[in-house]
């Protein structure tokens, strides 16, 4: 959606900067296979940044309960992979409606040095005149989407026939229960055994957000086009992250909390 | 769908947090795990009753202290429309929030408690919203379940008003009677007041007619980006990428191009979804002209009606929103449409006091929320509207030439010169 947007906003120009993937290794295949066609079709460059390398390297130490989430460590990899690039900007498709926190957040948002949002002293965001200057060292996490909400994402992509990873349509799938999500059956993600995980069993779900394999849970759904997911969207009565972030249940500031430390 | 955008203003507990809370839960925007987490906190904090201030206040410091710190949006839908709410604090940096919160805003929302009736809160707040030119405010006169849901009340606080409207330039103001804790009038209209005959606040927000706003005006397209391709096929393309930020603009127009003042035509206007024959306010296009011009990024094609003020020279009323005073001399960067250039500080001319909008001429500084009259000299001819006639060719920002923080927001009034 973001990068359809950017193609749209360089047009007839290729989009000029590269995409970065923070690949913590947990990845949905399917995802996989969506990233390379489109980085094919725009023509952008891809910068893998590598949760495991940064593992391999020392710099940062894995939790050792078996299948635990990278979210968190995936932090470090981020801002490491922005100051080797001297990024100025990195756009997110964060939205305002997602949570909280980010209700609270600018649109062009600074990070200091050290990568870290400090909600208490953002800059005034009059208009829409953005301050795109940062003194060395700090950069922007920028939401072009802060406005948006989920159902107007899902409206948009409707009217644009935007090419989406198939998992965010109602599919056959194994999952488990885990603290009242459901959660993909998988190498990393589980079911542990003695930790309260359910039994595997199969059927039909979607995601309404798309992140590492260990903390992205499933709806139940049979929304299998962008109409019917439209129109599930618009009734439902439970909050994307709520329902489907297990990285955000940590406690009501989980993602303040990771804002605070340099996550997007 | 029409989206309007409403900022809400209000002092400390006349219930604005509470309010928003109610229009969402009652319009049946709340997620039931955001409200089970909201139940949870009163629970933690001892609270005896569910804080719905609680689903907007998303920052722990504040979930803690029981305020807002910073504005907040929201967003919520009706059948009828789209609504994006800027919540902004009351007490904390009051002015400089309730600026950013109405600098993007269509109507104001300000809240009055129906026991305190009218304050200098309120004529702050009101007053803002008029020296930001927003079309539209309603005060929402709150607890009225605190003073027996009485109209004689209701009618003294609208009299009161009526005195300070009158140097207000606000087309329309319009009272409603409600309890957000309770939820009188803010989706529903409450039998608990049947002497009220107008709509329920969700009603009127549904129903406030937009349309006069922002005006026609003339063409005014602030270069963002100039496009050359140079790629196969598009090797003479040539074209002006903006963001239309007044009248409208069509193929076959004749435009003027500042700061050099060539006239040229408009020989195709594009975009990634094709051709488009007429392109107005908030549309991003590239245009394409029919002479080979010079035009750079910040430069304006413009209708050739009326021309916006070329001028170096800037009267403006700027919101101060830093720590350390504005001081006459001060140097800094100045960001208007899609131009940067130095400004230098001429003189600080009045400070207007929000309550009353009467003019202190006996000023040589601008302190930290105050709003005054500044004159600045800049870097480059900048070419603006005043902002009374153009919210978009009329803002502007200042930033700190070492801290690169904002500093103010400004207004231009026109030249200084």
């Amino acid at each position: 959606m973001l990068l359809h947007l950017a193609a749209k906003a360089c047009w007839p120009l290729p989009i000029p900067f590269p995409v970065v993937h923070v690949d913590t290794g947990h990845n949905f295949d399917e995802v996989l296979a969506f990233r390379d066609r489109r980085v094919a079709q725009f023509g952008v460059r891809l910068i893998v940044a590598s949760v495991q390398e940064s593992i391999d390297r020392g710099e940062i130490v894995e939790d050792p309960v078996p299948g635990a989430s990278r979210n968190r460590l995936q932090t470090h990899t981020l801002l490491q992979t922005i100051a080797a690039n001297r990024f100025d900007a990195v756009l997110g498709g964060g939205r305002r409606d997602e949570e909280k926190a980010r209700a609270k957040e600018r649109v062009f948002s600074l990070r200091d040095e050290f990568g870290q949002w400090d909600p208490r002293a953002q800059r005034p965001e009059p208009w829409n005149l953005y301050n795109t200057r940062h003194r060395p060292g700090e950069h922007f996490r920028v939401f072009p989407l802060s406005n948006w909400t989920e159902l107007d994402v899902w409206q948009y992509i409707g009217r644009e026939g935007l090419d989406l990873p198939s998992i965010y349509f109602a599919h056959e799938r194994e999952v488990f229960r885990r603290d009242g999500m459901l959660l993909a059956v998988g190498a990393f993600s589980g079911p542990r055994d003695r930790s309260g995980d359910g039994q595997p069993f199969v059927t039909s779900v979607r995601y309404r957000t798309v992140g590492d394999m260990t903390c992205t849970a499933a709806i139940e759904s049979s929304a299998s086009t962008v109409e019917e997911v439209i129109a599930e969207t618009a009734v439902t009565r439970l909050s994307e992250r709520g329902e489907t972030r297990a990285d955000d249940r940590f406690s009501s500031a989980a993602m303040e909390d990771r804002k605070r430390e340099g996550y997007f | 769908m029409e989206l309007l955008r409403i900022a809400t203003a209000g002092s400390v507990d006349d219930g604005k947090s509470t309010l928003i809370g109610r229009l969402l839960y009652d319009s049946k925007q709340v997620y039931e795990d955001d409200l089970a987490a909201v139940e949870r906190a009163s629970l933690q904090r001892g609270d005896d009753y569910v804080d719905l201030a609680l689903l907007t206040d998303g920052l722990r410091a504040e979930r803690e202290q029981g305020i807002t710190i910073d504005v907040a949006y929201r967003y919520f839908a009706t059948p009828r429309r789209k609504f994006i709410v800027a919540d902004t604090p009351g007490h904390v940096q009051h002015t400089r929030n309730m600026v950013t919160g109405c600098s993007t805003a269509d109507l104001v929302v300000v809240l009055v408690d129906a026991r305190n009736g009218i304050t200098e809160q309120t004529r702050r707040h009101v007053s803002l919203a008029s020296l930001l030119r927003i079309g539209h405010v309603v005060i929402c006169v709150n607890k009225m379940d605190l003073v027996g849901y009485d109209e004689k009340r209701f009618d003294a606080i609208r009299s009161e008003f009526a005195g300070f409207a009158a140097r207000l330039e606000i087309a329309d103001v319009t009272f409603i009677p409600i309890s957000a804790l309770r939820g009188d009038n803010v989706v529903e209209r409450s039998t608990t007041m049947p002497w009220y005959a107008g709509a329920a606040l969700l009603r009127h927000l549904e129903e406030v007619d937009l349309a006069g706003d922002g005006g026609p005006g003339d063409l005014r397209l602030p270069v963002q980006w100039v496009v050359r391709p140079r790629s196969l096929g598009r090797h003479d393309f040539r074209g002006y990428a903006g963001t239309v930020a007044g009248g409208s603009l069509e193929v076959g127009d004749e435009v003027t191009v500042l700061p050099g003042g060539q006239s040229t035509g408009v020989e195709a206007i594009e975009s990634a979804d094709g051709p488009i024959d007429r392109a107005v306010p908030a549309m991003s296009v590239v245009v394409r002209l029919a002479d080979d011009l010079d035009v750079a990024r910040g430069d304006m094609i413009c209708g050739r009606q009326t021309l916006p003020t070329v001028s170096q020279d800037l009267a403006a009323m700027v919101c101060w929103m830093d720590q350390a005073p504005l001081r006459t001399g001060a140097r800094l960067h100045l960001k208007h449409t899609s131009r940067w250039t130095r400004a230098l500080v001429q003189g600080v001319r009045y400070r207007l006091d929000v309550n009353t909008l009467e003019r202190e001429g006996s000023v040589t500084a601008l302190d930290l929320n105050d709003i005054g009259r500044v004159d600045l000299r800049v870097g480059a001819p900048l070419f603006f509207d005043a902002y009374r006639e153009n919210r978009a060719t009329g803002s502007f920002i200042l930033v700190d030439e070492a801290t690169s923080l904002t500093v103010a927001a400004g207004m231009m009034l026109g030249s200084s010169a």
